[in-house]
Formats: C-alpha cells, structure tokens, sequence
C-alpha cells in the first residue's frame, strides 16, 4: 500500500488522472497478487491467469508489459521484472479519455494508445513494422480459429501490407520497394477513425472481483 | 404549418392521383352494377362463356390495388429528387393518406378503409421489425445495451407518467372544459402515448445519418420499449375496466411483475425460435429453395407465439433476428441470402409505406374527431417536454458510466427525434369505447401527434442535425488494417481486464465469443461454414473480390484488358514479399520462379477513383458481360424448367469435360518440355498462393480473381492453372496460362452444390508452405490467356524491355481477340472458348 501512496501522487501529476487513487489500490492488491506478494512481477507471473490462456495474442501482451519501449526506459529491449510503477505506466495506457482535455491533450493520448499497439507489432524496435512482423502477429490473431490456415493468414497479412503501403506511401518509384510501416504511416492508416472505445478500459468496481482470482 | 405547406405542393400531383383514384373507386361501384344481371341471368341461359365475378375477388382485389396505389406513390415520390431530400417518405405518404382519404370520404361519405389494429400489429409490423432486428448491428447494440435498456424502461415509464399526471392535473384546473375521464385514463392515454415508435423513427433517422451510437440509441430504444408499452397499456386498460376504486396494491404489484414477465418472456420466446431456426437453417442443404422461407416463417412464429402468450412480441421478433442472424447467414447459401436480404427489405418497406399511407386515410373519417384545443396542445407540448427533461436526466446518470460520452448535441437530437407513429394509432384504436369514454379524444389527439411528430419533426429534423453539426455517420469501405487492429485491440482490452482482474465489458465479450466459437458454433452452422464466418477472411474475401470486379469493370471499359499490363509509373507501391524464406534452392527456372518476385503495376488508383464513381453501373455492366460473355451458347441449353431446382448443372459438365479434354492435351504437351507435369502443377499452386496478395488499391495485382466465392452472386471457378514452361519462350515472365480456366459469371449458380459453402478459395486453404510468391495478374483467369508481365522485384530490376512481349497488347484496341493473337504463337487453339460471342 505504501507503495502506491508514493506513485499515485507521481502518477497524478505526471500521468494526469485517468486511475484514481482508490484504483491504485486495487490495481496494487491486484499486482501483490498476481506477484505472490513479491516486489516485482516476471514474466511467468502472469501465466497464473486463468482466463488470459485462451487470448491468442497473450504472448504479445505479456511481451508488452516488459517492453522496455513501453516503460519509457530504453529504445529497446526488454526487461526482466516490472514492479507496481512499471505495471501502472502500462495500465495508464488504457486510461479513458477526460472529458475536459484539449485538442493537443487528445491528440498525444490518441499517439500514446497507438504506439503501445505498434510496439506490440514491431517485436524487433527497429522503428519499423516489417512484413514479417506483421504476418506473425496476424497469423497470431487468427490462431483462435481453427480453421484459418496459417496460409491464408499470410496472405490477409500481405494484403494488409499492400493495403499500408498504398495508404502510406502512395507512389513509388518502380524499383522502390515498401520496407515497413513506420510510426508516422501507422498513424496514417488509424487517421479518422475513432479509437474511443477500442483502447479504453474502466477501472471500475475491480475490487471484488479482484479478489476473487 | 409545414403540413399546410406540403398539401399545396401535393396540389401539383393532386389531378394524377384524383383520377386514378376516382377511377379506383368507380371501378367496383360500376361492375358490381353489372355483375348482377349477369348473375340472374345465369340460371336461366345455361352455362355462361364469361361470367363477372367482382364480389368473388374483391378484397384481394382492393387490398392488391391499395399495395399498387402506394407503391407507385413512392415512385412518384422519387422521381423529384429535391422533394424526397427535404421531406421524409413518410410525411409525404401520410399527406398523400390524407388525400386519399379526403376523395374517398367524398365518394362515399363513409370511412371505408382504416388501418385496423389486427392488420397492423399481425401483418405490418412484424416484417418491420425483423428487418430492424435482422440486420441490427449487433455489436453496437449490446455494446449500448445498458443505455437504450435505461432509456427504453425508465425513459417510457417516465414519460407515461408524467404526461399522464400533468394531463391530468391541467384536468382538475378546469381548462379542457367537461370531459368524463378519470386519473387512470389519462394514465392510460399516456402510456400508450409515451412510447417512440420504431417504424417512424426508422423511417426518419434512416434518412438522417446521424452517427451510429446515437442511431442505435434511439432506435434501440424504440424497439425495447415496446415491453414497456404493452405492460403500461394492459395494466391501465384492466384497471380502467375495473375502476379506479377497486385497484389495490396487489394489482400494482402484479404490473410490475408482469413487466418483468412480459419483456424477459418475449426476450425468451426470441432466442428460443432463433436457436430453432439457426438449427433448421444448418440442414436446409438440399432444400436451397425454400431456405429464405424458414427464415420469415420462424421468425413470424416467434412474434404470434409470444403473441399468443401475452409477451412482448415486438422483443421476441427483434431478438430472433439479432440472435439468429449470425448463423443463418452462415448457413444459407449466398443466393439464399440475397433472397432473405431483399425480401425482408421490401416486406419492410412495403409495410412501411401501407401504414403511413393508411394513418393517411384514416385520419378522414369525422366520426372519430373530437376537437379539445387544450388536451390536443397540452399533449404536445407534455410529451416533447417531458421527454426533453427525461433524456437530460437518464443523460446524466448515464454519461457517469459510460466509456463515451453522450453530449448536449446528442442529447437534443435523442429528445427531439421521440417519434410517435403507428404504434400507439393502433394502440388507441383498440381501445374499448364502453369502458374509455373519450376514446375518441384520444384517438383524434393521438393521430395529431403522430402527424406533427411525423410530419414537422421529420422535416425539420434533418436541418437541425446539420445546424447543430452533429456527428454524421461516415460510410467507409471497410480496411484490412483496420479490421486487424480492431481485433487486435479486442484482444488486447480483454487481456487487459484479465490482467486487472475486473469484469469488464471486453472481458464479458470474449468470455462470449469463446463460448460461441467453442459451443454455439459447432452447434448451430454447418461445418463448412464455420471456418469462413472469420469476419477477417469476410473483409479480405470481399475486398479481393471487388479488385477483380474493378479489374474487369477497367477492362471492360477499355476494351480491352492490355491496360493492365501497361506499367504505369505513377501510383506504384511496392512490396517486397521476397522476405527471408527457408526455401531450398532449387535449380533454375523453378528456382528462379520463385526469387523473381515481381508484380504487374497498374495505375490503381485512377482505378480506384473511377471504380467508386461509377461502380455500380460498371458493375452491373460487368457482371452483365461476364454472365454473356464465355459460354453463351451453352447457356442456352440449360433452361430447362424445375420448381426445387434453380439451375441444372448440365452446363457445368459439359465445361468440365471440355476443360478435361483440353487438359489432357494441354498435359501431353508439357510432357516435352523439361519441367514435366509435376512443375506445373507447383506452380499451379503458386498461383494460388499469390492471388492471396493482391490487394485493392495497391497497385500490384498479383492476384487473380477470386475464385469459388460462396458470398458473390457470381462465381468464378477455376480448374486449374498451368504455366508452359518458361524456358522455352526464355523468359520467366512467359507462363502462361493453359486454358484450364472455367470461368463462369452465373448468377443463379448453385455455389452451395454441396459443402462448397465454405472456403473452398484456394487463397484460403492449408497448402504446404513452399514460401514462394510470383505474381500473376488478376487478368487471367476472366481472358482465358495470359501474358503475365512479370517483373522482378529485388534481383532484377525495373525495365521495360521485360514487358516486350507486351507491346502488341497494349496497343491493342479489342480484347481478347487480340489476346489470343498476341499469344497464339504458343497457344493451341482453344475450343472451348466461344471466340464469335465476344463483345
């Protein structure tokens, strides 16, 4: 507990609201939970979660909590152990919009949302997301069903790829070739479209049900 | 006002409709005169060569021509395209309802036609309500689901009670005069009043487009508060009957459990029928033909069942469409789907345009008008006030909990888009004169209100959304990125809960969809169709599909296809495939097959602009010469007639043999040449593979035209795809395509011939991973021969000396005939193709 009263005045002020005290708390209850009562949490942590074994891009996610890019310590890399404050920057992420944020306010929480999701994809923080890496992450996305061979994944990825390419680059010279999406095009392709309700979770009424896992 | 408005710009057409009308109407009055002696005559002079018999066919006869009468209204209607811009359908069959009306009172002095709540609520509404629910977006709909049930229950609740309780109040002050009604018929009037009516706000927000969560929330709201409506109005209609004496508080407690009873029960009945009809669907195979039957033949029953039971039965039909939409349109196969799709449109429309044209007539009838200035005012400013100060309070609690936020825009259009129609005309009319002494000041005030909602709200509704700049809906094409990251997301939010250890709503979705993929599924569609209800593969699959269509749309338009072999330079977008694969080296040409990735260029996005603006003609030219184009003379044989049949296959076979036999010589000749059979048929599948890559406006149509569509009314069916060998013409890029390609654009072919409802697209299925992309344009499949303008990505680079072979082509000005010559050097003649019925 004491370790969220010295982060939740941080938070509040740097992160700017979005998780309240009171869902400090919870969220930390959560934490000593899910770490066993230990400072930090690894990777392995996190298997304990029953109903995260059935996300087909919980490697992904998991991934994204270590991510050295998504604590904002490093360029790359990953790190080992995350502790309460790691865990909170990444859950900040999700925060709702407030209603009384500015236009600029709006716009860099909108571009901190979307690069936590292209950082997921480009698993080798070259800035870049490769054809490679974006056939990986479809292929995982559509590992829920069954049916969908790893062939078609391929080519939807590849479509998907053409269809940035066309978005973001436009023309090209003929011997140019379209090495990966960047951030700038990521935020291309998500330009008018609303991600409101796609990146937002309310941290809501957690505690009983927090403490029932 | 604007009621005054429209009737002289009515005016204009009045002449029209009087006399088609006056001919309707003098019609019967006419012959029945003269049916008569005929009739007498009958018995005396023996058997009769030509009898009249009007009173044998009249009521189908007048309801046939009443359905004509408003159907050609509608015509009418759309032919001025600035009246329909400004004015809703509905105002202005209600108008035309009016004028009807008035010509028939004239003729008559008796209000012959009336919308009876028996034909509203058995035949007019049901197909309204399907349809809403039927193709209800369902995920935007249980995402809002705690709003519009908030708005719909308490919303209605609330507004029944205070217009009842203020009516009432005003009542006691004396100002409506001497009226004989009680607290509990004002109660009574309200609540029939209070509900918005679905078919109206339909009817006008569809012309509206507001965003999607407003337009769900309103119309959600108006279908769900159809619970509501009928527990309020049984409840006040027994205790009027009862008297206002003898009520207890049992019987109020009885109310509300009957509103739990009565909206859980229809809710129940809904998915109950919808399972039914989801499990029906799965094994309707053989019986293609009457497969769009069941649908509406389920769902009906759904909505008399729980009609029979005293439940909601406007909640039962709606969640029978909600909940069964997924799997049947998983499960009826494509041509099935348009039937249901359009069927269920113009049943809704049809009964749409009937009722507003018969609120219309009805409303000319003097024996139901009682005038009372006060109640009628005092009404209308009651239910837009209150309904304003209702959807401001549930605003504001709601907006606590919810994710986006319902501002002050949203909320003037939610209070001002409250529209009262049909529903609560019926509702009135029920009523039973003997127990509701002023029925008829209520029918005459309810009719006022549905005209002034209808007609000066829907008028005036479009210019305040645009003055008060409210979000508009915006209809995009759908994006693969787009959808990707959409489920990414999905995943991530639920993993997120997950992680945070809440219960959330993510986390409730994906507990769902697993126990629907897991369980539901498996149930309820058919195996074949599981795999490809991947809403993913859908928007990839459609996409895919329109390329081709714009390809042969471009081609079409051209003349001629060569245009895509042009190399354009501007607009290119390249993508290198050749990414790092295990691939084994393998020798020469096969080899060099696979590294010399390359791609055809074209200008796509002209392409692209082109396509949109005029899409749907060149579609429906495309699809026109597609269904003409290769195999006329053979589908002229197939008509052969059956009733459970819609084609024969005869025509397929006789392609099939003639593709068999050209194969087989096709295949001897490969025998000669150094790859042998078993090359081609590798690069046969890449083929296959590479069609996967082609993307919409990319400019690389590495693909080909999707083959074996089960969602497209035409289909193209590939055989199979050979390459000649390409050392022989020494260069890679000379593959060609044998002639195997079946390519049939037939509407009405049974796609479904069996499990190919599923994916059969090669695109889709498991092959081997040989990690080998060669592009092959999308031209090849439609024109039967190829010149595929290879162009190597990486290793060699970009020069139009590697498009030698192309130059005839594009100078070419006739398509394929000059296809065939370009290529007939290597070609043998190929039989099959109908060269004469070209163009």
């Amino acid at each position: 507990m004491k370790v969220s009263r010295a982060y939740q005045s941080e938070l509040e002020s740097e992160e700017g609201k979005g998780v309240s005290s009171e869902q400090i708390e919870q969220l930390h209850r959560r934490f000593k939970q899910l770490s066993g009562g230990q400072p930090t949490i690894r990777k392995e942590n996190f298997n304990n979660i029953p109903d995260l074994e059935l996300n087909p891009i919980r490697s992904k996610i998991i991934h994204a909590f270590f991510d050295n890019r998504n604590l904002r310590k490093a360029p790359n890399g990953l790190a080992d152990e995350i502790n309460f404050e790691d865990f909170l920057i990444i859950m900040s992420y999700f925060r709702p919009i407030e209603p009384n944020m500015d236009e600029e306010q709006l716009e860099r929480c909108r571009k901190e949302k979307l690069r936590f999701l292209f950082h997921m994809y480009d698993s080798d923080s070259d800035g870049r997301i490769t054809l490679e890496e974006y056939r990986n992450v479809v292929e995982e996305l559509l590992s829920g069903n069954p049916h969908i061979g790893k062939e078609s994944a391929r080519s939807i990825a590849d479509g998907a790829m053409m269809e940035a390419a066309s978005i973001c680059v436009g023309q090209m010279q003929p011997d140019q070739v379209y090495e990966g999406i960047t951030f700038d095009d990521f935020l291309k392709m998500w330009q008018g479209i609303d991600i409101e309700t796609k990146m937002h979770v309310r941290f809501l009424n957690m505690d009983a049900i927090a403490l029932c896992h | 006002m604007a009621f005054r408005v429209r009737g002289t710009t009515q005016e204009f057409r009045f002449p029209v409709w009087g006399l088609l009308f006056l001919a309707l109407w003098m019609l019967p009055r006419v012959l029945g005169v003269e049916e008569i002696p005929g009739h007498n005559s009958h018995e005396n002079q023996g058997f009769q060569i030509v009898t009249f018999k009007w009173h044998h066919v009249q009521d189908p006869y007048i309801i046939a021509l009443w359905i004509l009468v408003a159907s050609l209204a509608k015509i009418v209607f759309h032919l001025s395209h600035k009246v329909t811009s400004v004015v809703p359908e509905s105002a202005l069959l209600i108008v035309l309802g009016l004028i009807l009306g008035g010509i028939v009172w004239a003729a008559d002095h008796i209000a012959s036609f009336t919308l009876t709540p028996t034909v509203f609520f058995f035949y007019l509404l049901p197909p309204i309500v399907l349809d809403a629910g039927y193709f209800m977006p369902n995920r935007l709909f249980f995402g809002n689901l705690g709003t519009i049930l908030l708005y719909a229950v308490i919303g209605t609740v609330w507004n029944a009670a205070t217009t009842g309780l203020s009516l009432y109040g005003v009542y006691l002050s004396g100002i409506m005069g001497d009226l004989s009604i009680g607290l509990l018929d004002f109660l009574l009037f309200g609540s029939l009043i209070a509900a918005v009516d679905p078919v109206a706000v339909l009817a006008v927000f569809e012309e509206v487009h507001v965003n999607d969560v407003l337009f769900i929330i309103v119309f959600g709201e108006s279908l769900l508060n159809d619970a509501v409506t009928v527990v309020l109005y049984n409840v006040f209609d027994s205790f009027v009957s009862l008297g206002a004496d003898k009520v207890t508080g049992v019987d109020c407690v009885k109310g509300i459990v009957s509103f739990f009873v009565v909206s859980l029960g229809g809710t129940l009945i809904g998915i109950i029928f919808a399972f039914l009809l989801s499990l029906v669907t799965r094994f309707t195979k053989h019986v293609r033909i009457i497969e769009p039957g069941f649908v509406f033949i389920i769902s009906y029953l759904s909505y008399l069942t729980s009609e029979m039971l005293s439940l909601s039965a406007i909640l039962a039909i709606t969640f029978c469409g909600i909940c069964c939409q997924k799997y049947v349109k998983a499960n009826i196969s494509e041509q099935s789907s348009t039937t249901v799709r359009y069927t269920m449109k113009m049943l809704a429309s049809g009964a749409e345009t009937i009722i507003f044209m018969f609120l219309g007539i009805s409303a000319v009838d003097p024996a139901i008008w009682t005038w009372n200035t006060a109640f009628i005012l005092l009404t209308l400013v009651f239910i837009s006030v209150y309904r304003a100060i209702g959807v401001v309070l549930q605003t504001w609690l709601l907006n606590k909990y919810r994710m986006v936020q319902l501002e002050i825009i949203d909320q003037v259009v939610m209070s001002y888009g409250g529209l009262r129609g049909a529903v609560a005309y019926a509702l009135v009319v029920l009523l039973d004169e003997k127990k509701v002494k002023e029925k008829n000041l209520f029918v005459s005030t309810t009719i006022i209100v549905v005209f002034f909602t209808v007609i000066f709200q829907g008028l005036t509704i479009k210019p305040l959304v645009q003055w008060l700049k409210v979000k508009k809906s915006e209809h995009r094409e759908p994006k693969l990125n787009e959808k990707l990251h959409g489920r990414a997301f999905d995943h991530i939010l639920s993993a997120i809960e997950d992680i945070s250890g809440q219960i959330g709503h993510n986390y409730l979705r994906d507990k769902w969809s697993n126990f629907d993929r897991k369980v539901l599924s498996k149930l309820l569609m058919r195996r074949s169709a599981q795999k490809s209800r991947d809403r993913i593969l859908n928007v990839f699959h459609e996409l895919n599909l329109k390329d081709a269509i714009s390809y042969v749309a471009e081609g079409e338009r051209r003349g001629s296809l060569a245009f895509i072999r042009s190399p354009s330079t501007d607009n290119i977008v390249n993508v290198d495939f050749s990414t790092p694969r295990p691939s084994t080296v393998e020798a020469s040409v096969s080899y060099l097959l696979r590294e010399n990735v390359s791609t055809v260029c074209l200008d796509m996005q002209a392409l692209e602009q082109r396509r949109k603006s005029i899409r749907d003609t060149e579609d429906t030219v495309t699809h026109h010469t597609l269904q003409q184009y290769l195999y006329k003379p053979r589908q002229e044989y197939k008509h052969l007639y059956s009733r459970h049949e819609l084609t024969s296959n005869e025509d397929e076979k006789q392609d099939k043999e003639i593709f068999h036999r050209t194969m087989r010589k096709r295949l001897e000749s490969f025998k000669s040449t150094k790859l042998g059979i078993n090359q081609t048929k590798k690069t046969a599948k890449l083929y296959k593979r590479e069609r996967g890559q082609k993307r919409r406006n990319s400019s690389i149509p590495n693909g080909k035209i999707p083959m074996e569509s089960p969602t497209r009314d035409f289909t193209f069916k590939e055989k199979e795809l050979e390459f000649s060998d390409p050392e022989e013409t020494n260069e890679y890029e000379a593959e060609e395509m044998s002639g195997g390609i079946e390519f049939l654009a037939n509407v009405t072919q049974d796609t479904a011939t069996d499990s190919t409802t599923g994916i059969d697209n090669p695109v889709f299925s498991t092959e081997e991973d040989q990690s080998i992309f060669t592009k092959v344009p999308p031209w090849l499949s439609p024109e039967e021969t190829v010149v595929p303008s290879q162009r190597a990505r990486v290793q060699i680079p970009y020069s139009p000396s590697n498009f030698r072979r192309l130059t005839p082509i594009r100078l070419s000005t006739k398509s394929v005939d000059s296809f065939l010559l370009a290529d007939s050097p290597e070609e043998r003649p190929r039989s099959f193709l109908p060269e004469s019925t070209h163009m």
